[in-house]
């Protein structure tokens, strides 16, 4: 298993392709539907995205609270389409790469072979499992949205597999399904 | 007449709401250790087994299975001869919202749909039978909205060939494809009216639920089973014969004009917890 450190350069995911397991280390953002819109909203404006969103990477995860003595609760991935319709105006802003479950649309496909980024898929369903993973959680931008608020993560040797690697190949499309 | 206060059923609510988020059903894991030692797939094979030890993990560490422990569905059986002290509906969105809390279960409940502000931990869906006798069992299944979103309901002509049925109940789980945590346990509700046919769709996947059948349907959950698991989307969508665990088809009588069949498709993380009183 290749072993990446975020943030990711195009030159760390450019030999990835669809089907490849790897595990992440570092810094990754929690973003999911209402965020993406914030986010998308500000994009458009103008205006300031809550964190640096050049090579950055997304995790689509809303995350249940801390038990005691953890850094973060049960936090598997959400399902990715649902991001679909904000993901390319994302990636035009340098977001390099996304970690979540399920197929993507053609238009993200496309967006991710034109800003040579890359999706990932992680263990979908298996909240507790991936937890151990996480090293550090803390709240970084849009408190108020709850477990949709943005968090940044500290993880270790995540697992994920490559989705659709930077030439858009699709790891779904390839299976025929 | 028996009585149960309301505050033994939000006791009682509040604890099936941790044990269900916490603790994977039995059927369910069974299902899955079968699917580990059956699935010829290594990749699949790895996949099932994680998902079998994230079970493992959650229990242990008391963590929810899947972090979108879901819009709770909260389904009562009272029986005539129980006399609630106290106000039932009440009682259960305090148990739920109560459980939620103590269990460090997610608070994915938006009031207004359309506002989508300050999510919370209720209130739950309700839904209650009256039925014989003096017990009242209080099930939760918290399913999560990966799935939820991928339920159909199709009203078919009384005509329709059974053929037809079987296609977009397959259809059903094709769409769903790799996004909703396959491997699947797909619920159907044939007959009723629209929302009846929901209702029993919802139902069938609750642990041994089988009351409402009012025809055997074991040989059409068995082709279903197999037409589904030779889609090969398997666990993940990554591949394998594991595409469901299982198919469950509930039947309620219908009227001549038409032919309801809804499909509720849930992922692997199939979560309830019964308590009768």
């Amino acid at each position: 298993m290749k072993k990446l450190t975020l943030p990711l350069t195009e030159k760390d995911i450019i030999l990835l392709r669809a089907g490849d397991e790897v595990s992440l280390t570092g810094a990754m953002y929690t973003a999911r539907d209402q965020a993406h819109k914030k986010i998308a909203e500000a994009i458009a404006k103008r205006k300031k995205v809550p964190f640096v969103l050049k090579n950055a990477i997304i995790y689509y995860c809303g995350p249940t609270q801390a038990p005691k003595g953890k850094a973060l609760g049960a936090c598997g991935p959400t399902t990715s389409s649902r991001m679909d319709v904000f993901t390319p105006a994302l990636l035009k802003a340098g977001l390099k790469g996304m970690v979540g479950k399920g197929g993507r649309s053609p238009q993200v496909r496309q967006a991710i072979r034109e800003h040579k980024a890359v999706y990932f898929l992680t263990y979908a369903g298996c909240a507790a499992l991936l937890n151990r993973y996480v090293k550090k959680a803390e709240v970084v931008a849009f408190k108020e949205l709850g477990p949709e608020a943005v968090y940044k993560l500290q993880v270790k040797d995540f697992p994920v597999i490559v989705g659709i690697d930077t030439g858009g190949t699709d790891v779904y499309k390839k299976r025929g399904i | 007449m028996k009585t149960i206060h309301a505050y033994t059923i939000t006791r009682v609510v509040s604890d099936l709401c941790i044990k269900a988020n916490q603790v994977l059903r039995n059927d369910v894991l069974q299902a899955l250790t079968l699917a580990v030692r059956r699935e010829s797939n290594k990749k699949a094979k790895r996949l099932l087994k994680a998902i079998v030890e994230n079970a493992a993990i959650a229990k242990k560490e008391r963590l929810a299975i899947c972090q979108d422990t879901g819009l709770p569905t909260v389904f009562i059986e009272l029986g005539q001869g129980v006399r609630i002290k106290g106000d039932l509906t009440a009682a259960l969105v305090k148990g739920v919202a109560q459980g939620y809390r103590r269990g460090f279960l997610r608070n994915s409940i938006v009031r207004d749909p359309l506002a989508r502000t300050k999510p919370a931990y209720l209130p739950p869906v309700i839904h209650i039978d009256i039925v014989k006798g003096e017990k009242l069992t209080l099930t939760v299944l918290p399913k999560g909205f990966g799935c939820e979103n991928k339920t159909q309901l199709k009203m078919f002509l009384p005509t329709a060939r059974i053929g037809e049925i079987k296609k977009f109940i397959v259809d059903a789980v094709k769409a769903a494809g790799p996004d909703a945590c396959p491997p699947y346990v797909v619920g159907v509700g044939i007959g009723g009216t629209a929302d009846y046919a929901c209702l029993l769709a919802k139902k069938a996947l609750l642990a041994g639920n089988t009351q409402y059948a009012i025809r055997n349907t074991k040989k059409l959950e068995k082709e279903l089973l197999c037409a589904i698991n030779n889609l090969r989307i398997g666990p993940m969508g990554l591949g394998g014969k594991t595409t469901a665990l299982a198919v469950n088809i509930l039947t309620y009588p219908t009227h001549i004009a038409g032919l309801p069949v809804a499909v509720n498709i849930s992922c692997h993380a199939l979560r309830s917890a019964t308590a009768v009183l």
